[in-house]
């Protein structure tokens, strides 16, 4: 990397680029502000320590994820991404209760209605949308756990 | 003399010290910015923070908030450290990525059954019940934003470089699922 210039992170700490730089091949020279948050957030040590402590083939996964995060808290000082998981959470739960409406539409239609549904594949018990409204209620039931188990 | 002697005693001690002036070995004043926020009972929870971020960017952060929305940032500064203490690799971008899986599932899933709701009412259209409209916008939600994280989410649609904007959320405290 050293052959082209010094890496972003190099440039912004205004220090050599070293061949072995760890740093360059996820922060090139062409994307400056990128390192300037991760640096803002989290610091050039505790990124390189980060980067250090992860296998190099997961290092470009880990740099991108860091990244993320620090323009996220950048945008966002008080939540950062959390905000977003706190967005899609409610949103999941919006979504789901939407579908539970609209099944619960389609058995109160089945019921009331069982003979405009012609086909075999219409056709059938209405506890079989109980029985996908349980279903999904316990997928969702199992990802609740998902951000929670710490 | 004797005055400065009797003050001395009210000056504070190591055992007043909130969790992160014990841990950075330092005098934890009146002014201590991380004092409200790290009790001397949570050691853990500052030790995360400063291993991940480091007691001067926290500091920061801090610094360029709101006195009343301190809390909400360390309590969220405290659920991404422990993220990333868990998962090196993609600390809490995988929780986002396992959410945006779900919500593309959950979508597909409402279109499919707003779709049959909309079967089922055709036939009844032409009697005195009203047709249901399906409202195929509903709950469906754009993440273009999102940074491309190949071993990730495929739903990941740009880069980092490119993420533009993120909704502040103002109920931090409800967290059903966090805490």
């Amino acid at each position: 990397m050293s052959s082209f210039g010094r890496c972003a992170a190099c440039k912004y700490l205004r220090r050599k680029c070293p061949q072995d730089c760890i740093l360059a091949p996820y922060f090139p020279s062409s994307n400056p502000q990128r390192f300037a948050c991760v640096h803002k957030i989290f610091g050039a040590s505790n990124v390189t320590k980060m980067l250090q402590q992860v296998p190099e083939h997961l290092r470009a996964e880990a740099a991108e994820c860091i990244s993320y995060e620090a323009i996220a808290r950048v945008q966002d000082p008080v939540y950062g991404c959390v905000g977003i998981i706190t967005q899609l959470q409610q949103q999941i739960v919006q979504i789901h209760s939407e579908i539970m409406k609209t099944k619960g539409e389609m058995v109160a239609h089945h019921s009331a209605h069982p003979q405009h549904h012609t086909s075999p594949q219409q056709q059938g018990d209405p506890s079989q949308f109980i029985s996908i409204h349980q279903q999904e209620q316990n997928n969702f039931q199992s990802d609740k756990h998902l951000s929670g188990n710490f | 003399m004797r005055m400065k002697q009797a003050m001395k005693g009210h000056e504070p001690r190591s055992s007043s010290s909130c969790a992160a002036c014990k841990l950075l070995k330092r005098k934890c004043t009146s002014t201590c910015i991380f004092a409200p926020y790290f009790r001397s009972d949570e050691p853990k929870k500052f030790a995360k923070v400063h291993k991940v971020f480091g007691a001067s960017n926290v500091s920061k952060i801090l610094v360029e908030v709101p006195e009343e929305q301190r809390e909400d940032t360390v309590n969220s500064l405290a659920y991404e450290a422990e993220a990333r203490l868990r998962d090196p690799v993609y600390g809490c971008i995988g929780a986002i990525a396992l959410l945006q899986r779900k919500m593309v599932e959950l979508q597909h899933d409402l279109a499919i059954a707003r779709a049959r709701l909309a079967r089922y009412s055709v036939p009844v259209a032409s009697t005195s019940s009203p047709s249901v409209l399906v409202d195929e916008n509903v709950g469906m939600v754009s993440f273009d934003d999102m940074p491309c994280c190949s071993a990730v989410n495929e739903s990941f649609g740009q880069s980092s470089s490119q993420l533009t904007q993120v909704q502040p959320m103002n109920d931090f405290g409800q967290f059903p699922y966090i805490f």
